[in-house]
This record gives C-alpha cells, sequence and structure tokens, in this order.
C-alpha cells in the first residue's frame, strides 16, 4: 500500500509539478484546486501527507488547514504548505492553524522532495 | 539524495494558460477597481492572480515574470493594507503592469525579447513603495568561522507536551540533527513520563540529548528546528573538549530558506521555447469537474439500462414487453442526456470572446474623446470552443465601428438632449440553432441618404434605381465602402463592414442590421451552433413530420369553422380574442400532400417570434421533445422557412421550422398584398 | 446557378490510369471518379425538402447526418423512372459536401487508359456535354464520363448558367 499525498492549489502548474515530483517518490496522489473539495476529498482517506498553497479562492489556506486538522482522522497528518519568502507572519499563522512545515515558493521539485525527506514522511 | 529526473517542461503549456488565465482576471479586476476602490474583496483577487503568476514563474525559472510580478504584488499589497491609497497613478501604473506582463509571457512563450517598457513601468510600480533605493538584503554579519574539523556539540532537544498537534515526528527530526555528523551518545529523558492512568496518548513526554562530533555550524544544526520552533526548545552548545571553540551566533532564520533573491538579473529560463514561434499549444478545454462526474453518472445509468434490456429479453415473462419498453425508454433519455453533455463540455462561455472588450472601449474612448458606456448582457450564452477563436473578431470590429463612427461626441449629443455619455450594448443569446449576439449604439444611425450617394459614386447603385431603405442599409456591407468623413486611423484599417460580414459569412452565419437616423443603429450577427438541441413540438402535415421550436409556440387548438376568414389577397386570419392572427397552411409552403385543408378538421398551433403571431395550420400535434438540430447548410444550402433538420427516433429526417423567417416572409407577402389591392372572391380561397 | 467556371476536368480523368465507378441510367452507363464515392446505399426514406429545385428529391439521414439526394436522371436532364429493385443511393463527395445520387444501378469498377477516353464527344443532345468529360470504350459499350464539379454546383445546383 503506498502513501497518499493530496495536493491543494488553485494553479493547475503548481498541483502538475508538485504531483509529478510526488509521484517520482513513490506517492498516490489526491488533488484538489481549493479547501472545500480538498476536505471532501480526504474524507475518511488514510494521508500521508498534505500540501497546500495559502492564497487560494473559495476557502483560504489558513482556513483549510485548521478545518483539516480538526478532522480526528487528520490529527497528526503532516501538512506542508507553500509561503513566500517574505511572509513570517503568514507562516506563524499557518502554524498556529496547525500547518507543521512549509516550503518557500518558487521551488524546485527537488526541494519539494528534499523537505518531504526531512519529514521523515 | 538522488537526482530525480522530472520532465518540467510538458507543464510550460500548462503555465502560460493559467498564466493568460490569471492577466484576464487581473484585468477585470483592474476595471472594477477603477469603479470600487475601496471593495477590498477586489483587491484580494487581483492580488491573488499576480501572486500566482510569481509563483509558478519561479518554479520554471522566468526571472522576468518574477521579478517584475514581485513588484507588481508589493503595491497592491501596500493597497491591500491601505499604505497606498488607490489614485489615477497608481491605476495607470497598474494597468500598464498588465500589458507589460502580456508581453512578458508572449516572451518567455516565443523566446522573445521582453518589452522594452517593462524597465520603466517596473521602476512606476516601485516608486509607490519605494521613498529610499532598496536596501539590499542585509548581508548577514558572517565572521570567519573558525572551525575546527570535528567539533564536539551537545544538543538538546525538549518537545512541549503538544508537540506532536502539527505533525511532525520528532524522530525526523532527531534524524536530521543526527545527519549533521557522528553521535557519539544519546540520551532520552523520560522524566517526565506520567503514570499510565494520567497518561495522555497525544502528548509528548520525552526529551532528548544528542553529543556529536560535526563540521556543521550551530546555525546549519538549528535548522533541523526550524519547522517547530515555537513547539520545542533546544539548544546547541559546544561540548568541553580538548581546545575551545569559536561558537557563532548567527541568526538562525537567515540561514534558514534560501531567500530568492528578486533583484538578481534573471535571463536564464530554465527551459526556453524550443522554437521562437508561436507554439501551438495542444489544444485543451477545461472541464468543470462536476460536468465530468454527471457524465460518469449517465454512463452507469447506461449501462443499467443495457443490463434491463438483456434481462428483460433473456427472461421472457408477461411483464417482459413492459420492462422492455421501460429500459429502451430509460436508455433513450439517458442517452440523449449523454449526447447533450458531451458537447456541452465543448461550450464555454462568450465572456470569453467578450472579455476584452471593456478595456479596448475604455481605450478606444479615451483616445478618441467620446464618452462611452458598454453594456454586455448575456455573456453567459455559451458557444462551441472551436468559434471562440473566430468570434473574437466580428463583436470588436463591430463596437469599434459603433464607437468611432455611430456615437457622436458629448457636445453634439448634449445638443440633441441625448445624455454625454453613449451606449454601446451588447446582447448575446441562443435562438434555436444559432447564437445571436447584437450590437447597438445610440448613436447617430445610418444617413440613408449619405449611404446612398456613395453607393452612387461608386457604381454600386444607379440613380434611378428603387432601392428600400433595407436595401440602402445593406450596401454598407460592400467593400470599399465607408461612409466615414475621414478614414480614421482607429477604425480605418480595414475594419470595414465588409470585412465583418465575411467574417461572419465564413462561420456560415448572416448579418443583418436595423438603424434608425438620430438615434442609433444595430447590428445582429446570426451564428449556427455546432450543435444545438431545441426543445420542439413534433406536427404531422400529410405524411410528414416538422419540428416547431417549443418557444415560439403558444398554444395549439382546433378552431370553429368560421374562426377562420380571409381577407385581402389569398391570405387567412383568424381572430383570437379580438386579435387577428394571419394563418400559414404549411402543406402549402412545405409543399406537403395530402394533407387536411380544412381548419376545422386540423389543428392551428399559434407560433409568435419578433413580436409577430402566427397560425401554423397542421394535421395533428404529435408530441413534445428535444430534436438535435442538424444544420441543412453542412451539405446543401439554406432552405428558406426552415432552421435546420433533426433525426427522428425511427431514423427519418424532419425538418425544423424557422418561425422568425416564417414571420418575416408573411409579413412581407402581406404587404404586398394589400398594396395591390387585388380583391378574390371568397370562395376562391382556401 | 452554376457560374461557369474555370474548373478543367480533374486530372485523373486525363492523365492516369484510374479507376472509376459505372453505373446505369436505363440502358446507358456512365462513370464516375471511383474516389469521390464515400458509399453505396439501398435506397432508403428521402424527406423531401421544400422549395427545391426539381432534382432535389430530398434528404436523407445518414448515421446521424443530413444529407441531400439528387436525381441523377433529372440532374442529367433525362426522364424520371420509378425506383427499382437495383435503385441504390450513391453517397459522394464534390465540392466538399456529401450528396447522394439516386441511380438505377450500380455496374461496375472500370479502369480506363488515358488514351481509352475520347473528349468533346457529340452526344445528340441527349445529356448536356458540360457535364461529360469524356466518353471511354470499353470492350463492348461506351461510358459517359461525367464531371461531377460540373454537374453538381456548390449550391447543389445544377446547371451551367
Amino acid at each position: 500500500m503506498s502513501k497518499v499525498a493530496l495536493v491543494v492549489d488553485d494553479s493547475m502548474v503548481i498541483r502538475k509539478m508538485v504531483t509529478m515530483a510526488l509521484k517520482a517518490i513513490s506517492f498516490e496522489v489526491l488533488d484538489a484546486p481549493d479547501g472545500r473539495r480538498a476536505l471532501e476529498v480526504a474524507k475518511g482517506k488514510d494521508l500521508a501527507l498534505v500540501i497546500t498553497d495559502l492564497n487560494m479562492p473559495v476557502m483560504t489556506g489558513l482556513e483549510f488547514i485548521h478545518e483539516f486538522r480538526a478532522d480526528p482522522d487528520h490529527k497528526f497528518t503532516p501538512i506542508l504548505f507553500l509561503t513566500t519568502e517574505t511572509d513570517e507572519g503568514m507562516r506563524n499563522e499557518a502554524r498556529s492553524a496547525g500547518a507543521t512545515a512549509w516550503i518557500v515558493k518558487p521551488f524546485h521539485p527537488d526541494k519539494l522532495i528534499a523537505v518531504i525527506q526531512k519529514l521523515g514522511i | 539524495m538522488g537526482e530525480i529526473h522530472l520532465d518540467l517542461d510538458g507543464l510550460l503549456d500548462t503555465f502560460f494558460e493559467e498564466a493568460e488565465e490569471h492577466l484576464d482576471a487581473f484585468e477585470t479586476g483592474l476595471l472594477e477597481l477603477e469603479a470600487t476602490p475601496e471593495d477590498h474583496e477586489v483587491i484580494g483577487r487581483i492580488f491573488r492572480a499576480a501572486h500566482s503568476i510569481k509563483g509558478a514563474s519561479g518554479t520554471f525559472g522566468l526571472g522576468d515574470i518574477t521579478s517584475f510580478t514581485h513588484a507588481l504584488e508589493t503595491v497592491l499589497d501596500r493597497l491591500r493594507a491601505r499604505e497606498i491609497a488607490y489614485s489615477a497613478d497608481v491605476a495607470r501604473a497598474l494597468l500598464a503592469s498588465v500589458d507589460v506582463l502580456r508581453g512578458l509571457v508572449r516572451a518567455a512563450r516565443e523566446g522573445a525579447a521582453a518589452p522594452p517598457e517593462a524597465v520603466p513601468v517596473r521602476a512606476l510600480l516601485e516608486q509607490f513603495y519605494r521613498t529610499a533605493p532598496a536596501p539590499k538584503p542585509e548581508a548577514v554579519a558572517q565572521p570567519a568561522i573558525a572551525l575546527q574539523v570535528g567539533r564536539k556539540v551537545r544538543v538538546r532537544f525538549a518537545p512541549k507536551p503538544d508537540f506532536m498537534c502539527r505533525g511532525m515526528d520528532p524522530l525526523a527530526i532527531l534524524r536530521d540533527v543526527a545527519d549533521c555528523g557522528e553521535v557519539e551518545s544519546r540520551v532520552v529523558d523520560a522524566s517526565a513520563v506520567p503514570d499510565l492512568g494520567d497518561l495522555d496518548p497525544e502528548s509528548f513526554y520525552l526529551s532528548f540529548v544528542l553529543v556529536m562530533r560535526t563540521e556543521r555550524t550551530d546555525a546549519e544544526i538549528a535548522e533541523a528546528f526550524a519547522f517547530v520552533d515555537d513547539l520545542c526548545t533546544f539548544a546547541i552548545e559546544a561540548e568541553t573538549e580538548d581546545a575551545p571553540q569559536e561558537l557563532v551566533e548567527a541568526d538562525a532564520r537567515a540561514a534558514g530558506e534560501p531567500v530568492v533573491d528578486v533583484a538578481a538579473p534573471a535571463k536564464e529560463a530554465v527551459a526556453p521555447p524550443k522554437d521562437a514561434k508561436t507554439p501551438a499549444a495542444a489544444s485543451t478545454i477545461r472541464v468543470a469537474t462536476e460536468k465530468v462526474d454527471k457524465l460518469l453518472d449517465l454512463v452507469s445509468e447506461i449501462v443499467i439500462a443495457q443490463a434491463m434490456i438483456v434481462d428483460a429479453t433473456r427472461a421472457p415473462g408477461p411483464d417482459a414487453e413492459t420492462r422492455l419498453n421501460d429500459a429502451l425508454q430509460a436508455l433513450d433519455r439517458h442517452t440523449r442526456e449523454l449526447q447533450e453533455r458531451v458537447m456541452s463540455i465543448r461550450m464555454v462561455p462568450l465572456a470569453s470572446v467578450f472579455g476584452r472588450l471593456p478595456r479596448m472601449v475604455r481605450d478606444l474612448a479615451g483616445t478618441i474623446g467620446k464618452k462611452v458606456q458598454l453594456v454586455v448582457e448575456g455573456e453567459g450564452t455559451e458557444i462551441d470552443k472551436s468559434m471562440v477563436e473566430q468570434l473574437a473578431d466580428p463583436p470588436t470590429h463591430l463596437v469599434r465601428n459603433a464607437i468611432d463612427h455611430g456615437l457622436e461626441f458629448p457636445e453634439q449629443r448634449a445638443e440633441q438632449g441625448k445624455p454625454a455619455e453613449g451606449t454601446v450594448r451588447i446582447r448575446a443569446f441562443h435562438q434555436g440553432g444559432n447564437v445571436v449576439i447584437e450590437v447597438g449604439d445610440d448613436g447617430k444611425g445610418l444617413d440613408s441618404k449619405q449611404i446612398r450617394a456613395k453607393a452612387e459614386r461608386l457604381g454600386l447603385v444607379s440613380p434611378d434605381e428603387v432601392l428600400s431603405d433595407e436595401q440602402i442599409h445593406e450596401l454598407i456591407f460592400h467593400a470599399g465602402f465607408s461612409t466615414a468623413a475621414k478614414v480614421s486611423d482607429v477604425s480605418g484599417r480595414g475594419v470595414g463592414m465588409d470585412v465583418v460580414k465575411r467574417n461572419v459569412e465564413a462561420l456560415k452565419g448572416s448579418l443583418s442590421l436595423s438603424t434608425e437616423m438620430g438615434h442609433g443603429t444595430q447590428v445582429r450577427l446570426r451564428l449556427p451552433l455546432t450543435l444545438a438541441i431545441v426543445d420542439g413540438l413534433a406536427v404531422r402535415v400529410g405524411a410528414q413530420t416538422f419540428v416547431v421550436p417549443l418557444l415560439s409556440v403558444l398554444e395549439s387548438f382546433r378552431p370553429m369553422p368560421s374562426q377562420v376568414r380571409a381577407v385581402l389577397g389569398a391570405s387567412e386570419v383568424i381572430d383570437i380574442r379580438g386579435t387577428s392572427v394571419p394563418v400559414i397552411r404549411l402543406h402549402e409552403l412545405l409543399d406537403a400532400p395530402n394533407a387536411e385543408r380544412d381548419p376545422s378538421r386540423a389543428l392551428l398551433c399559434i407560433v409568435e417570434a419578433n413580436g409577430t403571431s402566427l397560425a401554423l395550420l397542421v394535421d395533428d400535434v404529435i408530441g413534445q421533445a428535444q430534436f438535435v438540430v442538424k444544420s441543412l447548410e453542412v451539405n446543401y444550402r439554406k432552405v428558406p422557412s426552415l432552421m435546420g433538420a433533426t433525426i427522428l427516433g425511427d431514423g427519418r429526417v424532419a425538418m425544423i421550422i424557422d418561425v422568425q423567417s416564417l414571420a418575416r416572409t408573411d409579413h412581407r407577402s402581406r404587404a404586398v398584398a394589400t398594396s395591390s389591392e387585388v380583391m378574390i372572391p371568397v370562395s376562391e380561397v382556401a | 446557378m452554376n457560374t461557369a467556371r474555370a474548373v478543367s476536368p480533374s486530372p485523373a480523368t486525363i492523365n492516369e490510369r484510374n479507376q472509376y465507378l459505372s453505373f446505369a441510367l436505363g440502358e446507358d452507363e456512365y462513370a464516375i471518379d471511383i474516389l469521390r464515392v464515400q458509399e453505396i446505399l439501398c435506397i432508403c426514406p428521402i424527406t423531401p425538402l421544400p422549395q427545391t429545385p426539381h432534382h432535389v428529391r430530398g434528404v436523407m439521414n445518414l448515421r446521424g447526418a443530413v444529407v441531400p439526394v439528387v436525381d441523377m436522371r433529372a440532374a442529367l436532364g433525362l426522364a424520371s423512372e420509378e425506383y427499382g429493385k437495383f435503385t441504390v443511393i450513391m453517397v459522394l463527395s464534390i465540392h466538399e459536401r456529401t450528396i447522394g445520387f439516386v441511380v438505377d444501378r450500380v455496374s461496375d469498377v472500370l479502369s480506363f487508359e488515358a488514351n481509352a477516353i475520347e473528349r468533346s464527344p457529340d452526344l445528340g443532345g441527349r445529356v448536356d456535354a458540360s457535364v461529360v468529360s469524356g466518353i471511354a470504350r470499353t470492350q463492348d459499350r461506351f461510358v459517359v464520363m461525367l464531371d461531377l464539379e460540373r454537374l453538381v454546383g456548390a449550391d447543389v445546383g445544377v446547371g451551367v448558367a
């Protein structure tokens, strides 16, 4: 049974790129264009990792992280969020909402893979 | 970590597509912002558009775009935080940015040079948030680190009890630390673990101490804790050894995530476009997931219906026939719906065609010096994706013409008691098998005399030729016909009505116009849809079946013999609730033999189009259904009175009646009849 | 309503040895470029079109496409006949349109050398010479080669103006 990851970003380019990277390290990947859809997709699933952007329509990344964490099934699922290099306040807010770690945009997929491995996922 | 090779080139097309969409959203948002500068939601939307482009471009190493969007994003951020006030200057800079960004995206796509305006426009943006030259990111004072090979450090890691709440694995952190060198000893401190009865399985009670030999700096080791520095306490201390070490206290964060230096010139594109010509992006369609889900549902239903059929035929029983019929009906229903939905996937709203218009109108009006308001209705009307490209030009040209030639200058309008601001109205809607786009203005209308004079000068018309107003207006569609006193720079460039007409006809559509001097002009484009499904009423005339679009049908009934009477000429009318409605004998019009000729033994189907009512004489009404409109023009040509054909359930072809054209033809023939005043004895009628 | 066009007979009929499909109208045999033939169908229900010229019988349903059906006899100016047992519809591709033609029967696939085809024949006024690209002789009979593009205009009208 391979590990399942969920990618949430309104940019198809980012979704595809992250999916490619994750598949390269043997993840099965689910994706969603916004937080609300992501919550639906995640419901009841055993996820090994969530990667999400913060700046999205429909539901902000922070709201998504907060709600995702609130689900008992996902209490300990690692959440990696995408952030810009200068947004420290945002990073702290995301962490308060329950995010595990972050990666700075723009990033090369190799860097993403490195961070995931660093998290021991 | 081994190198993993990912093919990012394939994603470039997607990036460019998305970038265009974001730019469109950006531009639309900017225009909205002009009207409501305080609207936070709009600013947020614009910000997100710029932000998305920036993020994605960075991944592909398109530095020009990244750095430009960074400046743009900064201005928007300040705007959002109300640190800058929205002003005409800001508006201008933002609008200019859109053009620059489009140019940069195009440059990246085609391998061309970046637009020269990029530099000055960026400077323009920067002035809004920089009063002094940007301080270079502080070079963190990195004193020479006297590292002794293999210094010993003691790393303490004490997670707080709620450490686990964010899904971080403490072992991963320890592993990270351990990777920095060679661990000589590790101690796990379990002293904080409570009794089993008090133990909370989701809390963390352990702490760790690692002693290791490392060549890394403290800052580098501290990176392992970067994500959890608020969920634990950690310390890296020199372990007393042979000789004292120099502890370097560098800011952990500065050594943390790599800072992308946006000021660095980055002409390197990671994946430069392979050839200079515009890449023909593989044509793709974005489909809402809900649409696909519904398709899947339908396919399941069809499978079920099919199973029902097999079942009904294999297990004959008393109700087998009923079951079979039910299954066949279900199959028929679902298959039709499937066909409709699959085709609808290719339909995109006209909004994508009209998208650029507001900006164009604004710019054009500004250049010429007229005040124009653009009203767009029906942009949700959907057309086949393949038509989008070709449909972009005609409405644009018509709008330009309306502004350039149709609308008067504010002073002239005021003289006529019109509001200084002229209105250009675009209306789009479906009509049976066509999409209709009307472009109208409340300007000065067409001057028949002027047109006539010009036509005579051009030799298109002889002075003694009698022409109706309609025919005179049609003249403007002739090549070389521009009644503007001077060829204006703006719309004189080959945007004559003849070009528009040609484009529309290439799409197998038609063009017509109506005008009133002093009040305005309206041009109507009618284009056939590649697929249309029309709700229709199937009627029988003689041995043939025809379909009347349900939209036009008001009612059907069998008239009393006295209700239908003859009037001037050979035409008949029926009196309905006080109004005389012309009767049209479909069997005559459509050459259907063996039809019922006596209205009191047949049915009258009352239809309405363009404000005119007609009574169609039919033998019988068969029923209502949805019919797929097949164009006659694909293999044959347009047939008067018919909108197209359809294929009935039994495979026969049936004609679909064009109620509009019936109304027009009837109107004309009656006009002619009344004008000739020929009396025909009643007995010869019908 | 065809305007005279400078359309030369397709090179195929002049230069190479090509294949033709021959069909019959009564006693006479005609041939057309086989590359134009899409398929041959048995006679099927034809829905008449209102206000159309005499040679256009109507339209038919060809697997979901609405295709006009032309009576070949009428198109050639010959007298009409009842449809018989062998009457078929040849579905042809002309002017980027798909058009069906009703003929008495389809005969054969023939090959002719270019030199077996005689140009500018005198048919004695039976068929309009402008739509004939030549007469070919095969074994025991003559076959009239038709120029389909001249026969049927872009608006599916017949007869040269």
